[in-house]
């Protein structure tokens, strides 16, 4: 009797973890066949609006299509797409050494597509006097050697950083371009009193209310009750403000590329929601979410 | 009539063993845990040197894995959170208890209950757009969200736990210790310090260990209030300044680490570091209840 409950309570026990087992990496691929076809999408916080936008367009036009987008990172949606949760994975840098190297382990090969691109806003509250900064400004004022407004020509008041958590595209690049200044092998660091924000919106409202603080996003999120930078590559240069114009024409100094990574070449359903992306339609919901479309549709 | 004994005693036997199962499944499920934690987190010690686990600076997208400055987080936002939960909690406590009239008492109970049954990232909103505004403006500081907004409201989600628990235990001191103080001449003030409370004090104690847990393993709102900026806490100066909690830390980076990498295992080995933690918080608890207990009975006997 004893035995026997014992062989019971095992079983369950194990029914329960193989239920815990992360879900089988072997998706059979959508049908294109198929009356309804499902897309996941997922990935950077920065595209997640756009993202949405781009499904609620393409399903009112192809309701055949399911799409469902979530956001959490890029690094969380390449991760996804690695682990074969997602169709599509929203990215807002390219895709790491490692992290193709993790693919290719679990043989997948990510196949990237420049969708879109964006302008990082570097922004302040709307009391802060200072208008504008030079890149190298910005920098110091990250990595710690500048600590407080009356340095760069504003009010005596001690500077609060604020960036996103260290699994955001956003982050990874301003680390990169901005902090490092695209040199290779610089190994200039976040100062540790930057506050790192879980959210996008946790740094629009924390410059909105705080007149210390400085923030960086992307351009599409920047809203009216802060105030964006106007930057600078070095102090004899124009100071230039960013929009899809001066993004363009390569002015703005800091803007990047927004990619859209599959598994394998992509096709069906994947496929055609992919190339209306990338069409004028597509492109023209970049435009009116204040990101900057891709040179050629 | 017989075999209706017999079958009585079957579906007896059945159900005490279906209840004895649930209590030690109790115990293999900490095991499982324990051991899973165990086997992912450990790794973390060959793949990372002591010294480096041991710095000051927690950078793992390029391999800083200080973890000082996380644990000192942790304990600098839960102790802030006990300072001010333990005194409001047991005082309100010591109130709904011993001092409160009836009609006060049954509307404070149930209000008790509502308020610990709000959910953490109702509170994590209020303080991240009311609270840590109002503490900037009022206290002059850089920014709201500081390890103090942190403990503040952790304080506010470990009160009504503290009060629940500790006025249980009030309210099982027998009614007779009250009279026979008041009956020597004791204020009821004097009753209630040097009787009731002393009487109480093993439940009191639970409940303010169990707030402490509540309170350490807290996510949600320090993640959103406390600005989760990793610097390690040198001076009492820095309960005003951002700091970052294991428990944050673990939420936020677990989503985008890949499976089996250093980062993944230096995450559960924080895990860890947080089972440990709430072992020796309960360990200490049980012992300092044992002790009185065997202390009380000794004088009794």
């Amino acid at each position: 009797m004893k035995r026997v409950f014992l062989v019971v309570l095992l079983v369950t026990v194990l029914a329960v973890l193989a239920g815990c087992a992360p879900p089988d990496q072997s998706q059979p691929a959508a049908d294109p066949t198929l009356q309804t076809a499902v897309i996941q999408n997922k990935g950077s916080d920065t595209m997640v609006n756009l993202a949405l936008a781009w499904a609620e367009a393409y399903q009112e036009i192809n309701p055949q299509v399911r799409i469902s987008v979530t956001g959490g990172g890029t690094g969380t949606g390449i991760a996804a797409l690695i682990n074969g949760t997602v169709d599509l994975a929203n990215a807002s840098r390219e895709i790491k050494a490692e992290e193709m190297k993790a693919a290719l382990a679990n043989g997948s090969e990510p196949v990237e597509f420049i969708a879109a691109r964006d302008a990082i806003a570097v922004i302040v509250n709307l009391h802060n006097p200072v208008s504008e900064l030079t890149l190298q400004q910005v920098a110091d004022i990250y990595s710690g050697k500048i600590n407080n407004w009356s340095e760069v020509g504003g009010e005596d008041r001690p500077i609060v950083r604020l960036s996103r958590e260290t699994n955001s595209g956003t982050h990874v690049y301003f680390l990169e371009e901005v902090l490092r200044m695209g040199i290779a092998g610089d190994k200039t660091l976040f100062s540790t009193d930057t506050l790192l924000l879980p959210s996008s919106e946790g740094i629009i409202v924390e410059v909105r209310d705080n007149p210390n603080a400085i923030g960086y996003d992307g351009l599409g999120y920047v809203v009216p009750e802060v105030k964006v930078i106007a930057l600078g590559r070095s102090a004899h240069e124009p100071y230039i403000l960013p929009s899809a114009a001066t993004v363009a024409q390569g002015s703005y100094p800091i803007s990047r590329d927004l990619y859209i990574y599959t598994v394998g070449q992509p096709t069906g359903a994947t496929l055609s929601y992919l190339q209306w992306i990338l069409s004028t339609d597509g492109q023209n919901i970049v435009i009116a979410l204040g990101f900057v479309p891709i040179a050629s549709p | 009539m017989k075999i209706f004994i017999s079958q009585l005693f079957d579906k007896e036997r059945l159900i005490t063993r279906l209840i004895a199962s649930a209590g030690y499944s109790a115990i293999l499920f900490v095991l499982l845990i324990f051991y899973f934690l165990i086997s992912e987190g450990l790794p973390a010690l060959g793949e990372v040197s002591l010294h480096s686990l041991l710095g000051t600076r927690w950078y793992p997208i390029e391999e800083y894995y200080g973890l000082l400055p996380l644990i000192s987080g942790s304990l600098m936002v839960t102790l802030g959170a006990t300072a001010i939960a333990m005194p409001i909690g047991i005082g309100t406590a010591v109130f709904i208890a011993e001092v409160a009239p009836r009609w006060a008492r049954e509307i404070l109970k149930p209000l008790v209950e509502v308020l610990g049954g709000l959910p953490s990232v109702v509170l994590g909103l209020i303080g991240f757009l009311i609270l840590s505004p109002a503490l900037r403006v009022n206290l002059n500081l850089a920014t709201g969200l500081t390890a103090f907004t942190g403990s503040l409201l952790l304080a506010a989600i470990s009160i009504p736990t503290i009060i629940s628990v500790a006025e249980d235990a009030l309210d099982s001191v027998p009614r007779s210790y009250r009279d026979a103080a008041l009956a020597l001449g004791a204020t009821e003030w004097q009753t209630i310090w040097r009787v009731t409370l002393p009487a109480a004090r093993s439940g009191v104690l639970t409940a303010g260990m169990l707030g402490v847990g509540r309170a350490i393993g807290e996510t949600m709102t320090v993640m959103m209030v406390t600005g989760n900026a990793p610097v390690l806490a040198n001076s009492l100066r820095m309960l005003f300044m951002p700091a970052r909690t294991m428990t944050a830390t673990i939420a936020a980076e677990m989503g985008e680490v890949a499976r089996g990498s250093v980062h993944y295992h230096v995450l559960f080995l924080i895990g860890i570091g947080l089972f440990m933690i709430s072992l020796v918080v309960n360990v200490t608890a049980s012992a300092v209840v044992f002790r009185q207990r065997k202390r009380s009975e000794r004088i009794l006997s």
